[in-house]
């Protein structure tokens, strides 16, 4: 298929579609309610479920019950909508189904603003319900990764039978860019229900299927809770996934960053490269799992003196960066947040401020503000 | 007389339910209600493709004592929960079986707005004026006066307003299409509330429309009562404030 330029939160819709997802429900939120209208036109003409649900409570709750088919299903929200499917999002886990979740950030807390904001990092990967639970958690950096990782998010939900969260932050819904779909009917895509023994397709012939999370009995829900464990382990042996760009030996510095603003620090590491100041950049595509040992083996090559991580948050990743590296190298941070992107300059300075360059540099706009 | 044939069986287990010691109380009704979603289920012959969704409270558990596929809802959103499965499943018959804490409390949004989205699925609400599992509570559905552990001195109209009526509230609704409430304390009321609930499920089968069936129950251990005594309360006190009868049925009157 030709490349086409669409918006990030269309490109999403789409890519579900060809992802084979057969069941949508959602409810308004900026800076993604593009999706649900796209949707709203698109599912019918697939034979799929679009569904605008009475709020993101219930539509976590959909989602739970329409997963429960065996059937691929999804919604997409931003932040405050992300934190009331929270309930649901646990019984998903606990309950071992497979739904893909999108958060389009916006910054809070709060109601906060529509601006983008990566300040969910904690919530998508560190718990936000209740439990023992994790989720897979993937983030693109453009448009083109979305579509991508979509597709991926279904397959890897379905892999584990856990909820899988792509966060992006508002950038990456807003945005238009070229875009590649892969050739696919999207019914090709769909799953065969008689494989899916685990679902809910009527006691015809079987015993019936129980899909649930009570176990009063505290062995059994031991169990169940390590059953989990063991699906994460097993993500963080075959599921981490990065991108390396301009990392090599002569790396003064290392910086750390993910979705939109790795983007930002490429450019500003493109303008240092030019006036010879060498900074490699590590972009986690996973989140969790987290990409703990590539990073430490990045960080700790000789002539790396420091570690940035560049969030749009007051510092959230930077945890879990400071977690991998485990003290081989100082971790600092910079970041902006309540939805403002920051500027190559601002990072620049920061880095330039690190790694003890900042001599003779005159240019007042490359001053940290 | 011929002995040559072997008795026959005119009453048996439903075959949509399983063989099971009961975990409920003595004198408490929610296995009469099992019985009669099961034998609904048989007579429309969908047992194999039903899926019941469960509330959190007493009936929980309720997957252990029916032979079909059944899951369990987050506390008040099995009409959420159903109305996702049904969407994507509309060929299956789905119910979900839920009590007054968690219908008119924590998932009075979401039974709303399925009764009102017109969701093919049926509710079955059981309706016992307290929260059973967690203790004796105060529900939403506690009578004036009524005694619970969280109003000690009876429930106090004037600050915490009075009981909600479900059926009734439902009933104002254009969408739902059929909504009843019945009794089970005695065989005559028994009778009638199989009579609903196999023609929600029967309304179901021809995908007409919403049915909820409010069931007014009794509950012995949390009302501090015997059971002859609950069975009497509930035919005096509860029957009097929830009128016990069809609210709509849209189907009968030829809307549907």
């Amino acid at each position: 298929m030709a490349r086409i330029l669409m918006k990030g939160n269309e490109a999403i819709a789409e890519a579900a579609i060809r992802a084979g997802a057969e069941g949508y429900f959602c409810y308004p939120i900026t800076p993604q309610s593009e999706v649900a209208e796209y949707l709203a036109k698109r599912m019918p003409e697939v034979g799929g479920v679009f569904l605008q649900g009475e709020s993101e409570v219930a539509v976590g709750n959909m989602l739970f019950g329409a997963a429960s088919t065996g059937k691929r299903v999804f919604t997409t929200s931003s932040s405050p909508g992300i934190s009331l499917m929270q309930e649901a999002i646990s019984y998903i886990a606990g309950a071992h189904l497979p739904v893909v979740f999108v958060n389009i950030m916006r910054a809070g807390p709060g109601l906060g603003g529509i601006l983008p904001a990566q300040s969910d990092y904690f919530q998508s990967v560190k718990g936000g319900g209740h439990g023992d639970y994790r989720l897979l958690v993937l983030a693109p950096s453009t448009v083109q990764e979305a579509v991508d990782l979509m597709m991926l998010a279904f397959d890897l939900a379905d892999k584990y039978l856990n909820p899988v969260m792509v966060i992006g932050d508002g950038l990456i819904g807003q945005m238009m860019e070229a875009v590649e779909f892969p050739d696919s009917d999207p019914k090709q895509n769909r799953v065969n229900l008689e494989e899916r023994k685990w679902a809910a397709t009527g006691a015809k012939g079987r015993d019936p299927v129980i899909i649930k999370s009570l176990f009063l009995d505290p062995l059994e829900l031991e169990e169940n809770s390590l059953l989990m464990d063991k699906k994460y382990e097993q993500m963080k042996k075959e599921e981490v996934r990065y991108e390396l760009y301009k990392v090599s030996a002569k790396n003064e510095l290392l910086v750390v960053s993910y979705g939109t603003v790795a983007r930002i620090c490429q450019t500003v590491i493109d303008e240092l490269e030019s006036e010879g100041v060498s900074v490699g950049l590590f972009r986690p595509i996973t989140l969790f799992p987290f990409p703990e040992k590539e990073i430490y083996r990045e960080a700790k090559k000789k002539n790396i003196k420091t570690v940035l991580t560049v969030e749009m948050s007051t510092g959230q990743m930077v945890e879990d960066v400071e977690r991998a590296i485990i003290g081989a190298k100082p971790v600092k941070f910079f970041g902006r947040t309540g939805g403002i992107v920051p500027n190559p300059e601002e990072i620049q300075g920061k880095v330039l401020e690190l790694i003890g360059s900042m001599k003779k540099r005159s240019t007042s706009s490359r001053k940290r503000k | 007389m011929a002995m040559t044939q072997s008795n026959t069986a005119i009453f048996s287990r439903p075959e949509s339910m399983q063989s099971t010691v009961t975990h409920y109380c003595p004198g408490c009704t929610h296995g009469v209600i099992h019985r009669l979603v099961a034998e609904a289920i048989d007579e429309i012959g969908a047992r194999d493709r039903t899926v019941g969704v469960a509330p959190v409270g007493c009936s929980v558990l309720a997957y252990n004592y029916f032979n079909c596929d059944f899951l369990e809802a987050a506390h008040g959103r099995a009409p959420a929960f159903a109305t996702g499965f049904k969407r994507l499943r509309p060929d299956m018959i789905v119910f979900t079986y839920q009590g007054d804490g968690d219908l008119a409390s924590i998932g009075m949004g979401e039974i709303v707005h399925a009764a009102n989205r017109g969701e093919k699925f049926t509710t079955i609400f059981v309706n016992n004026a307290v929260y059973g599992m967690t203790g004796g509570q105060m529900a939403p559905t506690t009578l004036p006066g009524q005694v619970t552990s969280t109003c000690p001195v009876g429930r106090n109209a004037n600050e915490v307003g009075y009981p909600i009526r479900m059926a009734e509230l439902l009933s104002t609704l254009v969408t739902p299409g059929y909504i009843e409430r019945v009794a089970v304390h005695t065989p005559k009321h028994i009778i009638n509330a199989r009579k609903a609930i196999r023609r929600a499920f029967q309304y179901q089968a021809e995908n007409r429309c919403y049915s909820m069936i409010e069931v007014l129950s009794t509950c012995p251990t949390n009302w501090g009562k015997t059971p002859e005594e609950a069975v009497k309360w509930l035919d005096k006190e509860m029957a009097a404030y929830y009128p016990i009868k069809c609210f709509k049925d849209s189907v009968r009157e030829g809307n549907k």
